[in-house]
């Protein structure tokens, strides 16, 4: 149910969309990122979703999980964890004044998860919310809003799957009271003539500590945008990003992250695969404000290219404004080293195999510190599913 | 005439890395059962041949023959040498951050497998001869699931190669070096390996600059390397020669003999 403060946000997010416009490479942050083939789709949305077939549920492993068929929910989720509770939501953190795509998912918002951990809850396990795309010429905006009280903790996973050319316009919201523990995934496998485009906003009051999760796997075009805001004295963000591109992929990874207030810590790595004709993007900010001293942040940025027409832009941008400070910053673009290639080759293993084996190794460092099992899987099939012939599905694993 | 059938045979062989010629006409025959010892003073070639024959990428052969069991061992990339039973423990062991020790060696001990044509060993059965061979060198079990070599020191690293080959169990084993920068345990825990594939069907060539590692791992015959050619061979006697005399002398007589 929707209440008249929301239907005026929905009125007034529209009327800025129409200021604003579909975002154009013109525009600084959309300068490698080209909407016009998004722009010229005359979109529907649908209001009655047909079910689909869930290959990526994790019904049986999550504490909830909550399905999203083009944007709206399907069925009705039963027994929500203690201390976790649906609620409506009538304000933003997102910039919609500024961001064209919050504007225009907050001008057509759909279903998505809004939900609110009470103060000192600990919700154990983790919360699903699979967004699943079906059909052509049908976009969904989702928006996710997450509240986590004060010492509060909870995991949540969002997925984004589907079949068709569809477009995807989400949007996630996350404020974290003081002291909570947020662990946040967004794991994108979306149709391979989809369309992507999720934003996520963060905002962290005093010794909040978020970790935010960005697997993007799938996609014609994708654009992810993460907007941390340090709002409290001692947050800690970590933000881990895998970007896995073939065939003509465009994977866009924007971030931002706002030291506001002193004794924060940013870490940040972003990790990108590219192969064929593949190009990834990696755009990240780190703004330290005047008042943030004793700020301590790290940010790299790390890409292998397995082929000769696969791109990279990388673009890590420290902007400081104040001088007692840690912060390095980093990024470099190679390709499969000959050394450990030529050492494995050396002890009987095959060059296709070897690659496989390095390009998985690259990718594990994201991989292998996320904490839940089944996400860790399907990412790690996905990877395989992506590039069948460098990555052979691996038999009886030893970890 | 030989009774014996030859493991390898190297032909006067000229090879080198980026245009650089490093080896000129060097000849050796090495038959099963036997230990031969390749020492000579730092750029005699002896690394280059250690590379050579395991076909590390950039090292360019430009005359000569190498042949492996009567097979043309330039013609097969590293990993058929590998499958054909040659194995280099390397000087420099890299490091792989992200794949796992076990899992690496598995795959490598399974490509062998395949290759001869043998049923492919489970996951326990891997386990029991990893941990049997673990011992040998005194490596503990934990360094198994860790990255390959990832973290490891120096010593370890060495270890580590001599555990894979002691798995692996090669027909001929290359030792580029192994003993460099290791502690006199560690050396008797490479000696201890090299020893154990001391038998009719398996030859090693042991690289060196020192004749330390030779008090541990008696060789068969001692060959000295100068400016990439074998300037003399001889048996163990000649590495304590060497120890006592240096190179100097045999490069000398080289040079006068040129």
């Amino acid at each position: 149910m929707e209440t008249s403060v929301q239907n005026a946000i929905r009125e007034l997010a529209a009327e800025r969309f129409a200021q604003l416009g579909w975002p154009t490479p013109q525009l600084e942050e959309w300068r490698y990122t080209n909407l016009a083939a998004v722009q010229k789709v005359a979109w529907r949305t649908e209001e009655t979703p047909a079910p689909v077939d869930l290959p990526s549920t994790l019904a049986s492993r999550a504490a909830i999980e909550l399905v999203f068929v083009n944007g709206r929910l399907s069925g009705n989720p039963a027994g929500w964890p203690a201390g976790v509770q649906v609620a409506g939501s009538d304000t933003t953190i997102a910039d919609w004044d500024r961001n064209a795509m919050v504007a225009l998912n907050l001008a057509n918002s759909q279903d998505g998860a809004t939900i609110k951990v009470a103060d000192q809850a600990i919700v154990d396990g983790f919360i699903h919310l699979l967004f699943v795309g079906s059909g052509d010429g049908i976009w969904s905006h989702p928006r996710n809003v997450i509240t986590v009280g004060r010492h509060a903790q909870v995991t949540i996973v969002e997925t984004y799957v589907g079949n068709g050319s569809y477009f995807t316009n989400a949007l996630t919201e996350i404020t974290a009271a003081e002291g909570a523990v947020v662990d946040h995934y967004r794991v994108q496998f979306e149709s391979p003539s989809a369309f992507h485009v999720g934003n996520v906003y963060i905002r962290q009051e005093r010794a909040a500590s978020v970790t935010s999760r960005a697997i993007a796997l799938g996609s014609a075009l994708a654009r992810s945008e993460t907007h941390v805001a340090l709002a409290g004295e001692g947050a800690t963000i970590s933000l881990d990003g895998l970007f896995v591109g073939t065939g003509s992929q465009h994977l866009d990874n924007q971030t931002v992250i706002d030291h506001i207030h002193p004794h924060c810590e940013s870490y940040e790595l972003y990790k990108g695969v590219l192969d064929e004709k593949a190009r990834g993007i990696f755009d990240g900010r780190i703004i330290v404000r005047p008042g943030a001293q004793k700020t301590v942040s790290r940010q790299e940025n790390r890409n292998l290219l397995l082929s000769e027409t696969a791109i990279v832009d990388s673009k890590p941008t420290l902007e400081i404004h104040n001088d007692d400070v840690k912060c390095n910053h980093g990024s470099t673009i190679g390709q499969i080293e000959q050394e450990p290639l030529f050492y494995l080759r050396s002890r009987g293993i095959g060059e296709e195999e070897a690659r496989s084996l390095l390009i998985h190794a690259f990718a594990s460092e994201i991989v292998d510190r996320m904490k839940i099992e089944p996400v860790r899987e399907q990412v790690r099939r996905q990877m395989f599913r992506a590039m069948p012939e460098r990555l052979p599905e691996r038999r009886g694993s030893s970890r | 005439m030989q009774g014996l059938k030859r493991m390898l045979e190297i032909k006067n062989l000229f090879a080198g890395i980026e245009g650089k010629e490093i080896l000129k006409g060097l000849t050796l025959r090495v038959n099963p059962g036997e230990v031969h010892a390749i020492m000579g003073p730092n750029g005699s070639g002896k690394s280059t041949l250690a590379n050579v024959l395991a076909g590390r990428p950039r090292y360019e052969v430009t005359s000569g023959e190498v042949r492996f069991e009567g097979k043309d061992l330039l013609e097969l990339p590293p990993e058929e040498r590998a499958r054909e039973g040659v194995f280099l423990a390397m000087q420099y062991p890299v490091e792989i951050p992200g794949v796992n020790n076990i899992y690496f060696l598995k795959s490598a001990y399974n490509a062998m497998r395949k290759h001869r044509g043998e049923e492919e060993l489970d996951a326990i059965e891997f386990l029991q001869l990893v941990r049997e061979k673990m011992k040998l060198v005194e490596l503990d079990e934990a360094f198994m699931n860790r990255g390959v070599n990832e973290g490891f020191s120096g010593g370890e690293k060495k270890r580590n190669e001599i555990f894979q080959m002691a798995v692996l169990d090669p027909k001929l084993a290359i030792l580029d070096e192994t003993d460099s920068g290791l502690d006199i345990d560690a050396l008797r825990i490479v000696a201890t390996g090299v020893n154990m594939l001391r038998n009719e069907r398996h030859a090693v060539l042991v690289i060196t600059h020192y004749q330390r590692l030779l008090r541990y791992l008696v060789p068969d015959y001692v060959h000295v390397l100068s400016e990439g050619r074998i300037v003399k061979s001889g048996g163990k006697e000649l590495a304590e020669e060497l120890e006592q005399k240096g190179y100097d002398w045999i490069e000398e007589e080289a040079a006068a003999a040129r």
